[in-house]
């Protein structure tokens, strides 16, 4: 084979999957931000921390109590969900009435607490994490070697993604949560205990980040700073895309992925700031963002 | 304003008591114990950590012009900040410049890039605004990593400091410290005289209530870009100033990190107080030396810091202080 656009077939497609993968992380994420940031208005700082922290949970599983890959799947968005909610109901919970800002200076705080904890006790190089048996491997697909794991991956973010917006638009707790994002108060007096929806939405959003930290855990290195690495990038997509719609947030997650992906084929020098360079243009052409409400 | 503004820490003023240059008399007594400080502390305490403090009161200083009286939160500022150091660097060690005209590039690279970034940012509000500028400084990180004459991960070192309008040699730490006391003091009082003009009048008017100074006539765009372009040259010219001090311009002050602190340093000192923004860098600055050995503890402090403030303790030092004495500082 020779080739697209003089590009080896393998280094495009193999550039093209790591695309795929950064931007399930994207979709996975800026989700979770959005559906936190329509009901409780704060952007989450501590996202980034708890994805991080979604990775180490599922390390200290495998390291500390024999709990494998299968097991942290299930387990580490639940453990994480309810750190969460307590994060929630100690801190969070006390900022509604103020200024959003605050709300983004409290995670922001919250996340340099957890980032600097796991830091001091784990170090930063970083701690592998095997891919499961049952994952690892590789199909010849003729034009390129396809890990498994890394399908897996893509496969699992878009799933997650897709279910996560079939309970939001077609469940009955999905309309309270739109509702109540529309209006809490009228929501409230139709007697649907909003309170505890939010503090369980952030549970969710967070669950969300974590189990995202699961599926990165075998691909990079679990090290304290894979966070905040990635979060500031979210941060970029969120403002792409709006956080005015849920299949906005994952379509643009993974399409930014894409681009990156293939700028690091065509021109490695922009690959780490690509993303930046859109979020200007969007801003410039449309400043509501791709999928935004003005 | 009540207590859900960001800018809690502001009380309402009585009109007749401002001043020359807008300084209320308890301020005027402020400002005296302050230019003391400065005149005595350099025989008591390490001229390098106070000038040290000095550069990032200024940063703090130009942090809170944005979002003391203008009510936008940056979250990229050490993008100005490094880019001052950056830039005041190269002039300095390879094109040979002066002191003087080294921050002075510094200061205009800040203004440039404070210009483009601003023109962005202020086409949204509130925490998109804070996102944006995040992004946009994460951008100027990236580049500094890459581009040439930043030196990628060793940064520039050895940055001669040179002689003061080519007459005053200032190798020795005393000149540099009534140098750089001096440019603390003119970018403190001009942040102040801005704050206090008819043009400082519309920026506060843009914070409590930005549709209606816009029905009032005015064009809030381009008050808003002026304020930011002015905030991201006075970063620059601290982040300037910084790297002569030390000699050294880095990544570390074009990382996020740097950005998150200017904000617990204004946090600290007090948003939207005259003085916080000083008193919380020296709080910040003075805590990092002590707590060096410390290592990722610092964070952790520092986070700490950051939920109490907010949970507890939005007015800062500076506010609680000017609550308690019914002045405003």
């Amino acid at each position: 084979m020779d080739g697209i656009f003089g590009i080896p077939a393998p280094l495009l497609f193999g550039q093209l999957l790591l695309g795929l993968i950064n931007g399930a992380f994207y979709a996975m994420l800026s989700l979770g931000l959005a559906v936190i940031f329509g009901l409780l208005n704060i952007v989450n700082m501590a996202h980034g921390a708890l994805f991080m922290m979604g990775a180490f949970v599922a390390w200290m599983l495998l390291t500390w109590f024999g709990l494998g890959y299968w097991w942290a799947l299930v387990l580490v968005p639940i453990i994480v969900g309810a750190f969460g909610v307590l994060l929630e109901k100690l801190f969070i919970s006390r900022l509604y009435k103020l200024d959003h800002l605050y709300g983004l200076l409290l995670t922001f705080g919250l996340a340099l607490v957890i980032e600097g904890l796991f830091r001091n006790q784990f170090g930063s190089s970083g701690l592998p994490y095997r891919i499961p048996p049952a994952l690892s491997g590789s199909w010849d697909l003729d034009f390129m070697f396809l890990p498994i794991y890394r399908a897996w991956v893509v496969i699992f973010a878009l799933v997650a993604c897709l279910a996560t917006w079939l309970v939001i638009e077609k469940t009955r707790l999905g309309a309270y949560l739109r509702a109540a994002t529309e209006n809490a108060p009228l929501v409230q007096a139709f007697g649907v205990n909003v309170p505890r929806m939010v503090t369980l939405t952030y549970g969710a959003g967070v669950g969300l980040a974590a189990l995202g930290g699961v599926l990165a855990a075998p691909i990079y290195s679990v090290n304290p700073q894979m966070g905040s690495n990635l979060i500031i990038v979210v941060f970029a997509v969120v403002v792409i895309g709006g956080m005015g719609s849920i299949l906005g947030a994952v379509l643009t997650g993974f399409a930014l992925g894409v681009v990156e992906g293939l700028t690091k084929v065509f021109y490695p020098e922009a690959s780490a700031t690509v993303i930046f360079v859109i979020m200007v243009i969007v801003l410039l052409a449309r400043p509501a963002g791709l999928f935004g409400r003005a | 304003m009540s207590d859900t503004a960001i800018t809690a820490g502001a009380l309402p003023a009585p009109k007749a008591e401002t001043g020359a240059w807008g300084f209320s008399r308890a301020q005027f007594g402020a400002l005296a114990v302050m230019v003391a400080f400065l005149a005595v502390a350099p025989f008591v305490l390490y001229p390098v950590f106070l000038m040290k403090l000095l550069c990032f009161a200024l940063f703090a200083l130009a942090f809170n012009l944005l979002i003391g009286y203008v009510g936008l939160l940056s979250f990229g500022h050490a993008a100005y900040f490094g880019m001052g150091g950056y830039v005041a660097g190269h002039m300095a060690k390879a094109v040979g410049l002066s002191p003087e005209l080294a921050i002075l590039c510094g200061a205009a690279a800040a203004g440039v890039l404070g210009a483009a970034f601003g023109w962005v940012a202020i086409r949204r509000q509130g925490i998109y605004f804070a996102m944006i500028t995040l992004a946009l400084a994460q951008m100027v990180y990236f580049f500094c990593v890459q581009a040439p004459f930043t030196g990628g991960e060793d940064g520039i070192q050895a940055i001669p400091r040179g002689s003061l309008l080519g007459v005053v040699p200032l190798d020795r730490d005393m000149p540099m410290y009534w140098f750089v006391a001096g440019i603390f003091l003119a970018g403190f009082l001009l942040i102040h005289r801005v704050v206090h003009s008819p043009f400082g009048q519309v920026l506060k008017a843009i914070r409590e209530n930005e549709p209606r100074t816009i029905s009032l006539g005015y064009k809030t765009d381009d008050y808003k870009l002026i304020a930011f372009i002015l905030s991201a040259a006075i970063a620059g010219v601290a982040g300037a100033t910084k790297s002569l001090v030390f000699g050294i311009a880095t990544l570390t002050d074009v990382h996020w990190s740097m950005s998150g602190e200017v904000v617990l340093m204004t946090l600290v000192g007090g948003l939207g107080t005259v003085f916080g923004p000083v008193v919380g860098a020296a709080v910040i600055v003075t805590m990092q030396n002590y707590l060096a050995e410390l290592g990722a503890w610092v964070t952790v402090i520092q986070g700490v810091i950051f939920v109490a403030c907010v949970l507890a303790f939005r007015r800062g030092i500076v506010g609680e202080l000017g609550n308690l004495l019914r002045v405003k500082l």
